[in-house]
This record gives C-alpha cells, sequence and structure tokens, in this order.
C-alpha cells in the first residue's frame, strides 16, 4: 500500500519552461533583429546605455513587484520619486554643500530621504491595516499630495545639487554606469528576499490568500508594512539617483512613471491580482522596455509612432503571457 | 398519491463522481407542510436543487398538476409554480421592499403613444406589493428600502416576493436559522396559513422542536434514497434518527487512545456576543475531542476564537499551564495550537502556490534556517508529509487546486503538522473529502492521539464524531449543553441532544 518516495520531484517540461519564459524568448529575438538591423545597437556602449535607461524606473519596479504579489498597489512612486530628489537637494542646499561639510550632509541628505520613503510605506500600509483604506486610494492621494509637497520645498524652483552627488547618476565604476550597478543590486537583493527568505515566500501567501496567510499564523500586517515600506525606500531612492543624473531636484520630474513601473511588472508576467510573479520577470520585463525603446530610437521612427507602439506592445506581451500561463496550467492538470 | 400537487418521479441525479440522487420519488399535496430531512450529503439539498430548477436531474421527471414538466432554471419553475425562499436573501438592499416583490416585473406605464414602454407605473407598482402584503396578513412600508429591515422582515419580504407569483409549491430553505423565536412563531402562523389556503410546503429544517409544530409530514433521505415518509405524529427523534442514520455501527477505535489525565488545554467562561457563551472545558494530553452541534450553533466560531483568529468578549485560554494573554493566529501557533478551517478553499489554502509551498506555510519559520528558505531545505519537510499522510500527488510544483479534495485536506493537515502542534482543532476535516481518505484522516487523527497531540474535531456528520473521538461535548445555540461519551452512545440520543430546544 506504501507508495514509494522517489518520484516527488518537479517533473517540469522543456515545454512548460519555454512556455513560462516566453518573454524572455521575445526579448533575444528582439534583440537578435536589431543586431541584424541596426548593427550599432550590439555596441557596448548602446547595451550600458539601455541599460542606464531602465536602471532607475527599475529600481522602482522590483519593489513594485513585491507590492503587487502582495495584493496591493502603489500609485504614488512617481511622485515620491520627485519629492526625494528634491527632498535630498533642499537638505543639501541647506546644510551647505561645500568642501568637507559636504561629506557629513550628503549621507545626512540620502539617509533623510530613504527614511521618509520608509515612513511613506508605513504609512500606507498603516492605512490599509488600520483603516481598511486600500493602497490604491492612499497612494492616489499621495500622488497628488507628494508632488504637491515637492513643488511646496523647492518653490517650484529646480534646485541645484553639488558636483560631488552627480556621480550617482551619470559616474561609473569599470566602465559600467553607477545607477545600473545599483540596480543590478537591488535586483539581486530583492530576487533574494522573495525567493529564499520566509518574508518573501510569506508575501506570496498574503497575496495568493491573505485570509488562509492569517490562518496559518502569518503576521499579515507586519508583511504588508514591510513590503510597502521597502518599496517606499526604493522609490525615493531611485529619486536620488534621477535628481542625481539630472544635477538638480526637479519638483516636475517623473510624471507618470508609476504607469512605466507598473507595465515593467506586468510585461514581466506579475498578476495584477497577486500571490504570482516573479522578481526575474520584472528584469525581463525591464530590458524588453528598455530594448524597445532604444530600437526605435536607432531605427530613426518618430517619437508619437514610439507612443503608440509601446502601448500597443504593452498589450501585446500581456495577451502572450496570459495565454501561456493557461496553456502551462492546463498542461499541469 | 391522489391530489399530488409536485411530483418528482424515479429522479437520479449523477455527479462526476458520485450519485447524489438515486431514483428518488416523493410527492407534495396541497395544503400540505411536509419536512425533508437528511445529513449532510444525503441528497436533500440536490432535490431542492432539482425541483426549483437550479439543476437538471440526470433522469426522472417532473410533474405538476399530473403534467410533465422541465424545469429549465429557477425563474421557469417560478412559471410553474414552483417558489423557493431561499436560506441566504436574495433580496437587493438598496431597493424597496415593493421594487425587490415585483422584481423583473415592474408595471410599466401603458399609454403614452407607445413611447413610454419603459417608464416605471410607480403607483401600480406600490399598489400591486400593497396588495401581495395584505394577502399575507403582513404590514410593512412598501415605499421602506430593504437594507432597513431586520432579518426576519426580510424574510417576510422575500416570501411575498415568492407568493406574488401565485405558487402551487413554496420551499423553504431552513427559514428559521436567523430568526429569533418569536419571529419564527409568526412566521409559522404565516406558513399554516398559505399551506390553509392550498398551497405545498416544502420545509427544510434541523430543528425538530419546530417540526413538530408546523410539519404534517417527515420525509426522510439517506444515500440519495427516501428512505420513507411518515406523518409528524409518529416521528420521536428515535424513529427520525434512525431513518436518517440507517442501521449504523461505529468502527471499533483502536484500544490505546486513552488519553492520560494531564490537562494540556483549559477553556473557561469564553463569550463572544451573539456567537457563543460561557464556553468551559478542558482537554488532556493526547485526548481526541468531538464538538457536536447543528450547523450556527457556534462551533466554528468557537475554534476561531480559541485559535485568536476571531476575537473573545471573556474569559480566557490557558495552553501548557500558560494562560494566553492576547490571542491571534501568531500567539496561537507559537503556543502550540493548529487549526485545519472550515472551508479549506478560502482560508486554508493558497490556491496559487504549489503544493510544496502549501504544505510549508505554517511552518515556515520552523522549516527555514533563520528567515533563509530554499527547495533542498523544503524538500526532506515535503517528502516526509508527502509519506506520512499518504498524499497522492504527481509533481509538488504544480499549483495546489489541481488536487482532490481530500488531498487538499491532507496538505491543510501536514502543514500544520510541521508546526509540531500540542493541540490540534479541525474543523469539519472531512468536509467534501472521498472515504478512503476520510478514513485515513481518522487513521491519522489516532496516531496524533497516540503520539500525545490532542485534537478537537467539529463535524456535522455525528456519527464520524462517535467514532473517532473519545469525549463529545454537545453544543447548542451557542452554549455546551452535555457532555457524552461515545462509548456505547446511541446516535440518536445525540442527534436528540443537538436538535431539542
Amino acid at each position: 500500500m506504501n507508495t514509494p518516495s522517489s518520484p516527488i520531484r518537479s517533473t517540469r517540461t522543456l515545454r512548460s519552461h519555454l512556455a513560462r519564459e516566453s518573454m524572455l524568448i521575445i526579448l533575444i529575438v528582439m534583440c537578435i533583429a536589431l543586431s541584424y538591423f541596426e548593427p550599432s545597437f550590439r555596441t557596448t556602449i548602446n547595451l550600458l546605455n539601455v541599460l542606464r535607461q531602465v536602471s532607475i524606473i527599475g529600481v522602482i519596479a522590483f519593489g513594485m513587484t513585491m507590492v503587487i504579489i502582495s495584493a496591493e498597489i502603489d500609485l504614488s512612486v512617481g511622485s515620491a520619486a520627485a519629492l526625494a530628489g528634491c527632498l535630498t537637494a533642499v537638505i543639501l542646499d541647506k546644510c551647505g554643500d561645500q568642501g568637507i561639510w559636504l561629506s557629513v550632509s550628503l549621507p545626512l541628505a540620502v539617509l533623510t530621504t530613504l527614511a521618509a520613503g520608509f515612513a511613506m510605506g508605513v504609512f500606507t500600509a498603516a492605512m490599509r491595516n488600520l483603516f481598511r483604506v486600500p493602497c490604491f486610494i492612499t497612494t492616489l492621494a499621495l500622488l497628488t499630495g507628494l508632488r504637491g509637497t515637492a513643488q511646496y520645498i523647492t518653490e517650484g524652483f529646480p534646485v541645484n545639487l553639488p558636483p560631488g552627488i552627480t556621480f550617482l547618476g551619470s559616474g561609473d565604476i569599470l566602465g559600467v554606469p553607477v545607477p545600473a550597478l545599483i540596480f543590478l543590486v537591488v535586483f539581486m537583493s530583492v530576487h533574494f528576499l522573495m525567493n529564499y527568505t520566509t518574508f518573501g515566500r510569506s508575501v506570496y501567501a498574503v497575496g495568493g490568500n491573505a485570509e488562509a496567510a492569517r490562518l496559518s499564523g502569518i503576521d499579515v500586517w507586519r508583511i504588508r508594512v514591510w513590503v510597502l515600506a521597502i518599496n517606499g525606500m526604493l522609490a525615493y531612492l531611485a529619486g536620488i539617483l534621477l535628481a542625481a543624473r539630472i544635477g538638480s531636484g526637479i519638483p516636475t520630474a517623473a510624471l507618470g512613471m508609476e504607469l512605466d513601473v507598473i507595465a515593467a511588472v506586468i510585461i514581466g508576467g506579475t498578476s495584477l491580482f497577486g500571490g504570482s510573479g516573479r522578481v526575474w520577470g520584472t528584469l525581463v520585463g525591464l530590458l524588453f522596455i528598455g530594448v524597445m525603446r532604444n530600437g526605435m530610437t536607432l531605427l530613426n521612427i518618430q517619437h508619437d509612432v514610439q507612443l503608440i507602439v509601446r502601448g500597443g506592445l504593452i498589450l501585446v506581451a500581456v495577451w502572450i503571457n496570459q495565454t501561456t500561463l493557461k496553456y502551462n496550467s492546463e498542461r499541469s492538470r | 398519491m391522489v391530489g399530488a400537487t409536485l411530483k418528482a418521479i424515479h429522479i437520479r441525479k449523477v455527479y462526476p463522481g458520485t450519485v447524489a440522487l438515486n431514483d428518488v420519488s416523493i410527492a407534495f399535496a396541497a395544503g400540505r407542510v411536509q419536512a425533508l430531512l437528511g445529513k449532510n450529503g444525503a441528497g436533500k439539498s440536490t432535490l431542492i436543487k432539482v425541483l426549483s430548477g437550479a439543476t437538471q436531474p440526470t433522469a426522472g421527471s417532473i410533474e405538476v398538476d399530473g403534467q410533465t414538466v422541465v424545469l429549465r432554471s429557477p425563474k421557469h419553475a417560478f412559471q410553474n409554480g414552483i417558489a423557493t425562499v431561499y436560506q441566504e436573501m436574495s433580496l437587493i438592499p438598496e431597493l424597496t421592499v415593493a421594487e425587490n416583490i415585483l422584481f423583473g416585473r415592474l408595471p410599466r406605464v401603458q399609454s403614452l403613444f407607445g413611447l413610454c414602454r419603459f417608464t416605471i407605473d410607480w403607483p401600480a407598482v406600490y399598489q400591486r406589493a400593497h396588495e401581495v402584503l395584505e394577502e399575507l396578513g403582513v404590514s410593512l412600508d412598501v415605499k421602506q428600502q430593504v437594507r432597513f429591515l431586520g432579518v426576519a422582515q426580510q424574510q417576510l419580504v422575500e416570501i411575498a416576493k415568492a407568493m406574488s407569483f401565485r405558487p402551487k409549491v413554496l420551499m423553504f430553505d431552513e427559514p428559521t436559522s436567523a430568526l429569533a423565536h418569536h419571529e419564527s412563531q409568526s412566521l409559522f402562523r404565516l406558513i399554516r396559513k398559505l399551506a390553509s389556503s392550498g398551497v405545498a410546503i416544502i420545509y427544510i429544517s434541523h430543528r425538530l422542536q419546530e417540526l413538530r409544530e408546523i410539519v404534517d409530514t417527515v420525509s426522510v433521505l439517506r444515500d440519495g434514497n427516501l428512505i420513507g415518509s411518515i406523518p409528524m405524529t409518529e416521528a420521536t427523534p428515535r424513529t427520525i434518527a434512525d431513518m436518517m442514520f440507517g442501521q449504523w455501527l461505529p468502527q471499533q477505535r483502536p484500544a490505546n487512545e486513552t488519553a492520560n489525565n494531564k490537562t494540556v488545554m483549559r477553556v473557561s467562561h469564553l463569550s463572544r456576543r451573539g456567537r457563543f457563551e460561557d464556553v468551559s472545558f478542558t482537554l488532556n494530553r493526547g485526548e481526541v475531542l468531538g464538538l457536536a452541534g447543528m450547523v450556527g450553533s457556534g462551533r466554528t466560531s468557537l475554534l476561531m476564537s480559541i485559535f485568536g483568529a476571531d476575537p473573545i468578549d471573556r474569559g480566557q485560554i490557558e495552553l501548557a499551564d500558560k494562560l494566553i494573554r492576547r490571542p491571534s493566529p501568531v500567539v496561537m501557533k507559537r503556543a502550540g495550537l493548529g487549526l485545519t478551517p472550515e472551508n479549506r478553499k478560502e482560508q486554508a489554502l493558497v490556491q496559487l502556490l504549489s503544493t510544496r509551498d502549501n504544505i510549508c506555510l505554517a511552518g515556515l519559520d520552523r522549516i527555514s534556517l533563520r528567515g533563509l528558505i530554499w527547495h533542498e531545505r523544503q524538500r526532506p519537510v515535503v517528502e516526509r508529509t508527502i509519506d506520512d499522510l499518504r498524499i497522492d500527488v504527481a509533481d509538488i510544483t504544480t499549483p495546489v487546486s489541481v488536487l482532490s479534495g481530500g488531498n487538499q485536506q491532507k496538505v491543510v493537515v501536514g502543514n500544520w503538522l510541521n508546526t509540531k502542534p500540542l493541540v490540534m482543532l479541525l474543523d469539519e476535516p472531512t468536509r467534501g473529502v472521498d472515504v478512503q481518505s476520510r478514513q485515513q484522516i481518522f487513521k491519522l487523527i489516532w496516531q496524533l492521539s497516540r503520539k500525545g497531540i490532542s485534537a478537537i474535531v467539529v463535524s456535522s456528520e455525528l456519527e464520524e464524531l462517535v467514532e473517532v473521538c473519545s469525549r463529545i461535548l454537545v453544543m447548542r445555540a451557542g452554549r455546551l449543553v452535555a457532555e457524552v461519551d461515545p462509548q456505547g452512545l446511541e446516535l440518536s440520543d445525540l442527534i436528540t441532544l443537538c436538535m431539542e430546544q
């Protein structure tokens, strides 16, 4: 009667693997096609450029992936990034950014800004946990409110950053742009967090079925607080990088960035309903967007047409994701 | 049967894997109130679904007043004179009483050059609704929004809605489950009145006392068969229980599960307003304690509150000689409590996640290495769980939703066993589970008992409790009313204890 215990292993087939990575395959095909039609695409400089372009959105997108997997959403990340840049610039401006002072005021400004991002996430989670205000609503309010705060503290004008900090935005280490390095570090950290820690597994459980998670003795509130706090911190970090690249804190920066971020997460195969998605998928989604944008620019496609194509491709990508996922789950039945 | 208004003839209903109704023929006569009884899974609800047009029988036919009809949909059943008053209200709270009664059939303004066919004739709506209510002898403001009404009044609207179709047959599905005593009394008067006006009434309830008050005939279903119909005057609790459960011999429990006398959990004067009152009991190490009672008696609420998932108003819980200060699932898990909730799908499993992840849900912290976790680390735990519980799963990485009910339940139980609990709270552990898995789950409970792990088992299937438990507490209307020893217990005595009011 006793069944042998050996066959309890994954029996995933090559085909289902391919279906799971359909976005990656599309990305690779796109890269090969671009290299063929536009040889300048494959140059190291251009590829690093793609990486640099997606890195700021990317830092936010990894946080957003966690948020969406936990079945929440954050619409305020664009405004948050703008505020973060302004906040850093204003603190540096007030504390003095000359000579030796910079080594004190710079860490102070960066850490204060990151702490503000953390607090903002905690606030959103508190509204969700204590007053049952959906994150959609709270962050919609923050979308407007944070933008206003950014304009308030800068009085509507760009605030210049000292040259020392621009290294974060446009410098490079061994030829690799600094934001791209930060982007890769954030990717690896969030990937590790979501796949190799009890915290990450709990995020999937909370997003998949919060009631079941609660009845499994998982502290659902604490999970939500941490997810949103980490996401807030990453959004503010991206804001600092953005300001560092531009060279000043601009209150109107990153307008509508939340939509690009959410698009990347969804192209990466994360379900808006929560409970399923991969950090790795978001990386692919980001590169897809980056390569697409870069390729169209290289091919001299005019900007308005680019926007239309980008919109269409997002739909197509999500549709492909959905059908392959469906195919996968039907095969496993 | 002469004069039968509604006749079901040789009804058979087969669902994939089970025969829900096996050749049931039953008749309902005008002017009579007839009760349908049967334990869960006896085919009662399937029969109601067939008669109300919610599902189609696999074989057999239905006659209304001697005419064969095919009930394609609930609406079609209404049109054929078979109306149902549902247990869960089907009213729209934002609309008025009148709109709800006449919903879908609101009178329209007639003339105006035929242009205004879509304009509602409000005076006519209120007039018609008023007439319907008056006929029932009910006084309600027809312009009142339904959400402002109490449960009993909403039910009257529900009945008025059904009666506005002038049905020949009216079905009530557990109509008093949400009513207070005096509200039930006026409902009974109304039902009597309807019956005397020539409507055939089908009445479903578990409350024996109220059956005695209004029912003429009792029909009992068991395992998809109609066991028989007897006049209520001849129906003692004993005869009803015998009909519901048949010749039933409890399986012999393994002998050595006798619990020792060390108390592992003590619940004192636990209360939650509106759910349960002043519940006190102790649980010994290795004991399997049953919690019997009808649906709505507070069994599930009690388990949820003990586990800290629902609040408590008064009382305290001691676990392993420690007083639990502020119970929550997190605290209770740490203290050694596990709960397999009533609804596996909604409350216990994360359907999107794999079998592996669902087995490692509650015990995640225990399985991890200081918060770190990876597949190889989960593997021995998952394999042991699958082996011990004989979970039939082809691939542990596919979503748990593809498993059968029995295997899903074993995943839920296994998930909790990985937390090394002292006490398991099992709410309906065999619901929707096939016979073989059911036996395996029982054996598992006994095995745990031998290892010193106690269990509290809630089940609507009383014979299961008698079979699996070493002591049974009976709950009725939120209170513990009796404690019985399953050894030598007559099932009919237990069911009587649960049903009496």
